[in-house]
């Protein structure tokens, strides 16, 4: 037999090729440990076995076929707001409820070109606005590292998947840290690829300039492998780059000779948890003994990077979430008298708090005589932002820095604070608004709390942080 | 007194065309619109979670090239941004249109009237957008084909420059002759492939300051927006006359009962809240793009016209028939170059070919006849080859099965005869079949001479050259 | 709480403009909430940004055009799918007065 809970995709593949398992029997597996062990966790909102049976033998039967794919009979766990034929899509909102997509995003479809399976869908805030998964409108997914924990946020379902191993690996989107945060809660390695590096086609829109999709997985290598599939330019979205893939597992070499890795001050404030100032520190110094050169450098326009971020993903996402309305698809309210009072109480009824609230901040920013002041000015911002990046970055390959400032929170200790919560994300915020990529690795713990580092790297230099990442792991 | 105030009128349109391509502005689903409802519609046009526009790149280019022909400043850097407005016909609750950055700004557009005014009307900017959904309003509810969302537009928006409905009349002419002109558009008004937002005010002679307006929301045909205007007009006129003000308002006009009511109050106008659509990147246009649009325009149909009033030597009257639609000067001018006589060209264009065509209810495209053929015709009757009673006969012949005129004259043995001996003979026999005649003319009756000429036709089967004829006759008779 | 400055968000009238009903309980604690978040994000107020050219998205792609040429579109069964009240092929709406 095998150990299923450690099973990383390169491990599944040296079985499936092997013919020791199948991918039918791998699936299985899965689907009953899941079903086992998730209700300590809450990771999944829908396992749709019969689809990811019928996936795995096809995959099965290609195999013995003699055909290959990079993921051909792998299991992967979606996160509920990326479109799979087929399958419902809920985003973890009550306003999509019984919609199920009639069209694959691209980088699904990629997967599935590649042999992948798609055996269920993971728990998210509502609208991916939250850094707990506590949004969500249907559960509340527990840290498995510690279950009195949020899992981080706001791709906390498919974070405590593949940290209790209940997913082999898993997609997880990330807009101001989503994917990041919950990884270095759960344990796992997540990797939020830049702006343009992964198509956004059929992933529904929170801030469509900062959105991308990324792999959540056990090991950096397995993330690389991911990203090799699903990146690449996409004819359906125009913000996807015509910047070529390389082959990112090749340069996972374990050796940091000839890297410069910066570390910007201002990710080393007070309050930020001594043992994760400590982890972070440690592993600087892993970098230094493999090779790189460790150098300070200032990124000063951090302290705007929070105002700057919930201005302009607030005010997209007004925009992005108004087709939410009860007449193409989703729920609709009864009783309406007219369209608008339709519109009115079908969003009254279907939407959070926080997405309500963040809704009115984006609403807000962009009214009349308001739009200067708030938008306007958080556009300018963000040029100045994207300008300090580029210039860090022409003196160093990567920067290392904490991820959360907190190794995690309590099930509903944020209850009622959302500027409490928005100010915990200062340290993932600024790759988005960027638009540089971003890669969460684990590198420490405290008490049972697991604890990650975050290397950033320029634009399209995803081959620099995993490589950083994998030499990390290899400690 | 206030009675004897003369007021003056100020109106602004915003013209809304369907531009002429296969797919939507931004995804790959047909723009038929004789489909049945929700056939032409993907993730893209309903707006479906996680879908994003991809911009169809002949939507930029008949933008640009309906600014060129009109002499907009076509701007180099230009972009899309999204419109919030919540209505069932909007797929997203915002329209992806364009702000401050339109694709075209400035340019003009000149309207004629039917007492041969001349006047240019400024455009102040063109710009791209998506077309909304078809409401039905049914008895109890309400619903919605998205068939026609995201089908693609431009919307023109004139400078508040036109001073009565006729202009506003002439203007719609004008623009849509233009646009079906460059071939960016049908412009099929029974389709609603021309949809128009109308602007009005009125304000005292001798007022500076423009009166406050009112707007009248997608009027489709001209005559409507004709009948609306005169109607708003005047009624702004009364509302002043009586000392009241006019209030800023959208107005309906309900073309049964001939007049317009208040839709909704300047109180609860929109906040649309402009954003820069993050899912469309920039359009950036450098000389050579816009040099190789430049070139592919067609002469404007009123250039065109003046044009052939001097190359053609044609009355203006018909050479503005002769514009009118393209395809119909193209083949007049191809027909007209070949030819030694462009005025007969046009003569048969005009009594012949657009009569036949009106009749059969044919395109100009599906006619059998080239050009050459018509020029060929042409040349055979300024040469006196064949009278204009053949010409009308070959016409028919070669409306109907095409062929060379020359073959056909030749095969029918219609070439008329201008050999004076054999005329001659023709003559003499008249003479001598009609002493009545011969008596008349001699005494004074110059019509007789006419009767004569029928006679030397009939004895000649039609052949003889008539003037050649009547000149014979008139050196024997004297 | 250091208010005074921004003279702020009207819950209400905003929640109206983006057509969306709140109970009195939300507009009550949403106003607290968002006029301490609106009273932080004003931090930006703080930078130098005359003469910045603002980013409305990512890195410059220009130009990026798709070819008009036809793609499937759904089966009309597929687009009704979903809707959540049909009529006669049409999406279902409450009577729309104009």
């Amino acid at each position: 037999m095998f150990d299923i809970k450690n099973l990383d995709i390169t491990g599944a593949l040296v079985l499936l090729d092997s013919g020791e398992i199948t991918s039918v029997g791998l699936t299985q597996a899965l689907i009953d440990l899941i079903k086992a062990e998730d209700s300590k966790y809450n990771a999944y909102l829908t396992l749709d076995e019969e689809y990811a049976l019928a996936q795995a033998a096809g995959a099965d039967a290609k195999r013995a076929a003699g055909e290959t794919g990079k993921l051909l009979g792998i299991p992967v766990a979606i996160k509920d707001v990326l479109n799979v034929e087929g399958q419902v899509c809920t985003c973890g909102s009550k306003i999509l409820e019984g919609y199920v997509s009639p069209y694959d995003a691209t980088a699904i479809a990629k997967l599935r070109a590649a042999g992948a399976i798609f055996l269920g869908r993971t728990n998210m805030d509502e609208f991916a606005m939250g850094s707990t998964t506590e949004n969500s409108a249907f559960q509340v997914t527990k840290n498995p590292c510690n279950t009195d924990y949020v899992p981080g946020g706001s791709s906390g379902g498919s974070a405590a998947a593949v940290g209790a191993g209940l997913a082999i690996a898993a997609l997880g989107t990330d807009t101001g840290g989503s994917i990041r945060q919950p990884a270095c809660f759960c344990g796992c390695v997540g990797l939020k690829p830049s702006y343009g590096r992964v198509s956004r086609f059929g992933l529904t829109a929170y801030c469509s300039s900062f959105d991308q999709a990324g792999p959540m997985t056990k090991t950096v290598k397995d993330a690389a492998l991911l990203l090799e599939v699903m990146a690449g330019v996409d004819e359906y979205d125009a913000s996807s780059a015509p910047v070529d893939v390389p082959e990112y597992t090749k340069h996972l070499t374990g050796d940091l000779t000839g890297m410069t890795i910066g570390i910007p001050k201002e990710y080393f404030i007070d309050g930020i948890d001594p043992e994760v100032s400590r982890t972070v520190k440690a592993a600087i110094d892993k970098c230094a003994e493999l090779g790189a050169e460790i150098k300070d450098i200032s990124l000063p326009l951090t302290d705007y990077a929070i105002a700057t971020y919930y201005i302009i993903a607030t005010a997209e996402a007004s925009t992005n979430l108004a087709r939410f309305d009860g007449v193409r698809y989703g729920a609709r309210a009864e009783g309406a008298t007219d369209p608008i009072d339709l519109y009115k109480k079908t969003k009254a009824a279907g939407f959070g708090e926080e997405v309500k609230r963040r809704i009115i901040l984006g609403t807000y920013v962009l009214s009349s005589g308001y739009y200067d002041a708030y938008y306007g000015s958080a556009q300018k911002a963000r040029t100045l932002i994207m300008q300090e990046f580029d210039k860090a970055f022409e003196d160093c390959d990567a920067m290392i820095t904490p991820i959360s400032p907190v190794p995690g929170y309590k099930i509903g200790e944020n209850e009622n604070d959302p500027l409490k919560m928005y100010l915990g994300d200062i340290f993932t915020v600024t790759a988005n608004l960027a638009g540089i990529c971003g890669l969460s690795v684990p590198y420490g713990k405290k008490d049972d709390l697991s604890i990650g580092v975050q290397i950033l790297g320029p634009a399209f230099k995803e081959e620099n942080i995993l490589k950083i990442g994998d030499a990390l792991e290899r400690k | 007194m206030s009675e004897n105030i003369n007021y003056l009128t100020t109106i602004g349109l915003e013209v809304h065309v369907q531009l002429k391509t296969k797919t939507k502005i931004f995804c790959g689903c047909s723009v038929d619109s004789e489909s049945e409802p929700n056939t032409n519609v993907c993730p893209v046009c309903l707006g479906y979670p996680g879908a994003l526009p991809a911009l169809n790149e002949t939507v930029v280019k008949y933008g640009i090239m309906t600014g060129l022909m009109i002499g907009s400043k076509i701007n180099r850097y230009s972009k899309f941004d999204r419109k919030s407005y919540f209505y069932p016909d909007m797929s997203k609750n915002f329209q992806t249109s364009q702000f401050d950055l339109p694709i075209c700004e400035g340019g003009s557009i000149d309207i004629e009237l039917e007492d041969g005014t001349r006047k240019s009307i400024g455009i102040t900017r063109i710009h791209l957008e998506e077309n909304a959904a078809k409401n039905f309003h049914l008895v109890k509810m309400s619903g919605v084909d998205f068939n026609r969302a995201g089908t693609p537009l431009i919307e023109v928006v004139t400078e508040p420059e036109i001073e009565s409905p006729e202009e506003a009349y002439a203007f719609l002419q004008a623009i849509r002759q233009i646009v079906v002109y460059t071939g960016v558009s049908d412009c099929n008004l029974e389709l609603g492939q021309l949809r128009c937002d109308v602007n009005c005010s009125v304000r005292p002679e001798g007022q500076v300051k423009l009166g406050e307006r009112t707007e009248m929301k997608n009027l489709n045909t001209f005559k409507g927006i004709y009948n609306a205007l005169q109607y708003e007009i005047e009624r702004q006129k009364d509302v002043l006359r009586s000392g009241g003000t006019v209030s800023q308002e959208t107005r309906r006009w309900d073309p049964d009962a001939g007049i317009t009511t208040v839709m909704r109050t300047k109180e609860d106008a929109h906040d649309y809240r402009y954003l820069p659509e993050p899912d469309l990147m920039p359009m950036v246009f450098d000389d050579e793009y816009l040099e190789e649009l430049r070139s592919s325009l067609p002469e404007l149909p009123a250039k065109r016209r003046e044009r052939f009033v001097v190359a053609y030597s044609l009355p203006a009257y018909d050479a503005g028939v002769l514009v009118a639609e393209k395809p119909i000067a193209d083949y007049f001018e191809a027909a007209a170059k070949l030819s030694k006589n462009p005025k007969l060209v046009s003569n048969y264009m005009m009594t012949e070919m657009l009569r036949i065509l009106s009749e059969t209810e044919k395109d100009i495209s599906e006619v059998t006849m080239t050009p050459e053929a018509l020029a060929k015709l042409s040349n055979l009757v300024d040469a006196k080859t064949i009278n204009s009673n053949t010409a009308k006969k070959v016409f028919d012949i070669l409306f109907n099965e095409g062929g060379d005129p020359e073959k056909i004259v030749n095969e029918n043995g219609w070439a008329q005869v201008s050999d004076t001996g054999a005329i001659e003979g023709f003559v003499d026999e008249a003479i001598a079949a009609n002493p009545k005649s011969v008596e008349d003319y001699k005494a004074g009756k110059v019509a007789a001479i006419k009767f004569l000429v029928g006679q030397v036709m009939r004895f000649s089967k039609g052949k003889a050259n008539p003037q050649l004829a009547e000149s014979l006759l008139l050196e024997k008779l004297q | 709480m250091s208010e005074e400055k921004h003279n702020g968000i009207d819950v209400a009238y905003v929640a109206n403009l983006a057509r969306m009903s709140l109970t009195e309980y939300e507009i009550e604690k949403f106003q607290s909430q968002l006029d301490q978040i609106v009273g932080y994000v004003e931090k930006i107020g703080e930078l130098d940004l005359d003469g910045v050219e603002p980013s409305s998205r990512m890195r410059s792609l220009n130009n990026v055009y798709r070819k008009d040429e036809l793609r499937d579109s759904l089966s009309h069964d597929k687009a009704m799918a979903n809707a959540p009240e049909e009529l006669n092929g049409l999406f279902k709406v409450p009577k729309i007065v104009e």
